[in-house]
C-alpha cells in the first residue's frame, strides 16, 4: 500500500498544480509547447522593437537622397577579416556605362569598410523625445565619408535599409490598430446583438451580412480613392485604418454574438444574476473572460489579413502615400519589370511582409490552439 | 429547395439597391468632380479652356444638379441597360467593359478550377500520410502560400522569367492576338496566357483549403466506421475516396461563398501587376480620374458577381446537405 501511495502523491501534486492553476498559465503552458510559435513569437518581438526605434536601427535618413547612388547593390557582408572576427562590407565603384548611360557597380574587395555596432550616425530623437545619434550597426570608419548600404539603394539614391526599417513602423502598426478598431467594434456590436437580442440583434446581423458581401479589395480602393489629397500621412493613415476595420470586424462580431448567445442560458449566469450582480459585471466579469482568450487567438491571425490587405493598397498607390513609408509603398518602386531587371533587391520588403505574416499565424495557430481549453 | 432559391432571388433587387446606393455615395465623395481633374490636366499640359465652356461640359454631364438626382438618372439609365457614358474615354461604358468583364470571369473560374484540382487531392494525401515528408513539404508551402500577397507572387514570377528565360509574361494575349476578332486561334492563345495569372491568383486559397482538407479528413479517418470498412478489408485509397472524402469536402463547399467573390476582387491587383485587360485596372484608372459613371458602373459589377457568387455556393450547399434546406423552412 505504502508503495503505492508514493507516485499517486506525486501525480496529485502535478494535477493540483493544474487544477490550481489560473487561465492564463495554463493558456502559456500549452502555448510552450508549440516550439515554431514560441520562435514565431520571438520574430514578431523583435519587428515591434524595430516598430518602437526605427532610427536606431536604420544605419541612413531613409529620406536622404543621393542620386549619385541610385540603384546600388547589395553589400555583401563579409564577417572575417582574414581569420579575425571583424565584420565589413567592400567598397563599390561605380562607373557610368558609356552605351547605356547607366551606373553600372562593381565591388571593389580591396577597399573594405568597416562595419561596428553602436555606431554614431545622423541624429534623431530616440522615442520622439531623447536627442540621440547612436544606432546599431554602421560604417565604422573614423572619417564619417563611408557609408554601408547593407539591402542597396533605390532610384533616388535611398538607403534601401533604412526605409525597410522605417516601413516596418508604418505597416507593422497599421495592422495592430486596425484590428485594435475591429475588436472594439467587433465586441461592443457582436455583445450587443447576442446579449440584447429582439430588434437590435436583427439590425446588426444584417448589417454584417451586407458589409460581407460587398467585394472587399475595390470597395477599399474606391474609399481610399476618395480620400482627400491634401490630407496628412497621419490623416491617411488614420483613415485606412478605419477603412480596413470597416469590414473587418463582421468576423469577430459574429463569433462574440454566437459566444454570448450559447453562455446566456449557462448556469454561471444565471446564478450571477440571482446573485444580484449587475448587468455591466454579468458581461465583463463573468461572460467576456470566458471567450477573452479566443477573441485574441482570432485578432491575432486578422492582424497578418490587414497587414497584406494594407500592402496591396498601397502597392496599387492608393493606401499609405509617400512621402511616408509602409512596406507596400516600397514595394510599389518594383513596380515595372524594368526597375526589377535592373534592382531585383527592390523586392526584399516582400520578404519581410512574408516573414512577419508568416510569424503571425503561426503564433496566431499556437495561441488557438492553446486557447483551446479542450485540447491535449 | 425551390422555394429556398426563389426567396434568395427575391433578395437580389434589395442588396443590388443598397449597394448601388452606396456605390454611388463613394464614388460621388471625392472633393471636385471629372471636370476639375479635367481641367488641372488640361492646364498641366499647357492648354486650357474657357470657364463657360467647363460650365457647358458639367451641365452636358449633369454634374450640375444636386447628388440625388444625379443617382436617379444613373439608376433610370442603368434600368435601361445604359451604362453611361465614359466621361474620360468618350464611349460607352458598356462597350468598355465588355470584353473585360468576360476575361475577369474567366480568369477568376480558371483559378477556382485550379485551386480544387490541387488543393483536394493535396489535403487527402496529407491526411493519409501524416508526419510524413511530402506532408511536412506541403504544410511549409501552404504557409508560405497564405503569407505572400499574390502582387508579389506575380512580381517573383514575372522577374524570374524575364531575368533567367528572358520571356515577358503580362497580358493574356500575344501581340499578334491583342485586337484580333475571337476565334479559336484567339481562344488557343489565350489560354496559354491565362493559365500563369490563374495559378498566381489562386495560390493563397490552394493553400488554405489544402489545409482544411487535410484537417476535415483527418477528424473523419479516427470514426469507427472508417475502422469497420477498414477490417472489412476495403483497400485503403477506396475506402478513403469512398466515405470520409466526401464527408470532408461538405464544409469546403461552404467556403465557396466567400472564396469566389474573393477570386473577382483578387483579380483587381493580380490584373494590375500582370497588365491583364480586365476591368480591375480600368477601375483603377477611373477612380483615380474620378470618371465616377465608369467607377460606379465597374464597383456595381464587382458587387453584382459578389453576390451571385454567394448565392450560387449557398443554392450548391443547400443541395448538398438538406439540414440547411430545413432550417430555412
Amino acid at each position: 500500500m505504502a508503495a503505492e501511495a508514493v507516485p499517486a502523491v506525486a501525480v496529485n501534486v502535478a494535477e493540483e498544480r493544474v487544477s490550481v492553476a489560473s487561465n492564463w498559465r495554463l493558456v502559456w503552458w500549452r502555448f510552450r509547447k508549440h516550439r515554431l510559435a514560441l520562435l514565431s513569437a520571438l520574430v514578431l518581438i523583435g519587428l515591434y522593437l524595430v516598430v518602437l526605434c526605427p532610427e536606431f536601427f536604420s544605419t541612413q535618413d531613409p529620406e536622404a537622397t543621393d542620386a549619385r547612388l541610385a540603384f546600388m547593390p547589395v553589400q555583401r557582408v563579409h564577417l572575417f577579416d582574414g581569420a579575425r572576427l571583424s565584420p565589413w562590407v567592400p567598397g563599390v565603384v561605380g562607373k557610368r556605362n558609356p552605351m547605356t548611360l547607366r551606373m553600372e557597380w562593381r565591388a571593389d574587395e580591396r577597399r573594405k569598410i568597416p562595419v561596428g555596432f553602436f555606431t554614431g550616425g545622423h541624429a534623431y530623437r530616440l522615442l520622439g523625445v531623447v536627442p540621440s545619434r547612436l544606432h546599431l550597426v554602421g560604417a565604422a570608419s573614423t572619417d564619417g565619408r563611408d557609408q554601408i548600404h547593407l539591402l542597396g539603394t533605390d532610384r533616388l539614391g535611398r538607403d534601401q535599409w533604412s526605409r525597410l526599417v522605417h516601413g516596418t513602423r508604418t505597416s507593422m502598426t497599421i495592422g495592430l490598430v486596425a484590428v485594435a478598431f475591429s475588436v472594439v467594434l467587433g465586441v461592443l456590436l457582436g455583445g450587443i446583438s447576442g446579449y440584447f437580442g429582439g430588434l437590435a440583434d436583427l439590425v446588426i446581423q444584417r448589417a454584417i451580412e451586407l458589409l460581407q458581401s460587398l467585394p472587399t479589395i475595390p470597395i477599399w480602393l474606391a474609399l481610399t480613392a476618395a480620400l482627400p489629397r491634401d490630407w496628412t500621412p497621419q490623416q491617411v493613415f488614420f483613415a485606412i485604418t478605419v477603412i480596413l476595420s470597416l469590414v473587418g470586424w463582421t468576423t469577430l462580431g459574429r463569433e462574440v454574438r454566437g459566444r454570448f448567445l450559447a453562455l446566456r442560458e449557462e448556469d454561471f449566469v444565471l446564478a450571477a444574476e440571482l446573485a444580484g450582480a449587475s448587468r455591466r459585471r454579468i458581461i465583463l466579469r463573468h461572460m467576456v473572460p470566458t471567450f477573452l482568450s479566443h477573441i485574441i487567438a482570432t485578432s491575432t491571425l486578422a492582424i497578418p489579413v490587414m497587414i497584406i490587405n494594407e500592402t496591396s493598397l498601397s502597392f496599387l498607390g492608393l493606401g499609405i502615400r509617400p512621402p511616408a513609408i509602409s512596406w507596400g509603398v516600397l514595394l510599389q518602386e518594383a513596380q515595372n519589370l524594368q526597375t526589377l531587371a535592373l534592382a531585383p533587391w527592390l523586392l526584399m520588403p516582400g520578404l519581410l511582409v512574408i516573414l512577419a505574416v508568416l510569424a503571425f499565424n503561426l503564433v496566431g495557430d499556437g495561441l488557438r490552439d492553446a486557447a483551446d481549453p479542450y485540447s491535449q | 429547395m425551390t422555394r429556398y432559391v426563389l426567396k434568395r432571388l427575391l433578395l437580389l433587387p434589395v442588396l443590388l439597391f443598397l449597394f448601388s446606393v452606396t456605390v454611388f455615395a463613394i464614388v460621388q465623395a471625392p472633393p471636385g468632380d471629372f471636370l476639375t481633374t479635367y481641367v488641372a490636366t488640361l492646364a498641366s499640359s499647357g492648354s486650357s479652356i474657357s470657364a463657360e465652356q467647363v460650365e457647358a461640359l458639367r451641365r452636358e454631364y449633369g454634374l450640375d444638379q444636386p447628388v440625388w438626382i444625379q443617382y436617379v438618372r444613373w439608376m433610370e439609365n442603368l434600368a435601361k441597360g445604359n451604362l453611361g457614358l465614359s466621361l474620360e474615354y468618350q464611349r460607352p461604358n458598356a462597350e468598355l467593359i465588355g470584353e473585360r468583364l468576360v476575361l475577369t470571369v474567366v480568369l477568376a473560374l480558371f483559378s477556382f478550377v485550379f485551386t480544387w484540382i490541387v488543393a483536394v487531392p493535396a489535403g487527402i494525401y496529407s491526411a493519409m500520410h501524416p508526419r510524413s515528408a511530402l506532408d511536412y513539404a506541403l504544410t511549409v508551402l501552404n504557409y508560405v502560400g497564405v503569407a505572400t500577397p499574390n502582387f508579389m507572387l506575380a512580381l517573383v514570377l514575372m522577374w524570374s522569367a524575364f531575368a533567367y528565360f528572358g520571356v515577358s509574361v503580362t497580358g493574356l494575349f500575344s501581340p499578334d492576338f491583342v485586337d484580333a476578332p475571337w476565334n479559336l486561334a484567339r481562344v488557343v492563345d489565350l489560354l496559354k496566357h491565362l493559365w500563369l495569372p490563374a495559378v498566381v491568383l489562386g495560390v493563397a486559397g490552394t493553400a488554405r483549403l489544402t489545409r482544411v482538407m487535410r484537417a476535415n479528413l483527418l477528424d473523419e479517418l479516427h470514426k469507427p466506421y472508417v475502422t469497420t470498412a477498414r477490417a472489412k478489408g476495403l483497400p485503403e485509397w477506396r475506402l478513403v475516396l469512398r466515405y470520409p472524402a466526401r464527408l470532408a469536402l461538405n464544409p469546403l463547399v461552404s467556403t465557396i461563398g466567400w472564396y469566389l467573390p474573393a477570386l473577382f476582387s483578387g483579380s483587381l491587383i493580380v490584373a494590375t501587376v500582370m497588365n491583364l485587360p480586365n476591368i480591375g485596372p480600368l477601375l483603377l484608372r477611373a477612380l483615380v480620374n474620378q470618371d465616377m459613371y465608369l467607377a460606379g458602373s465597374i464597383l456595381l459589377i464587382y458587387c453584382f458577381l459578389t453576390i451571385v457568387g454567394t448565392l450560387i455556393s449557398d443554392i450548391l450547399l443547400a443541395w448538398l446537405d438538406p439540414r440547411i434546406r430545413l432550417e430555412e423552412g
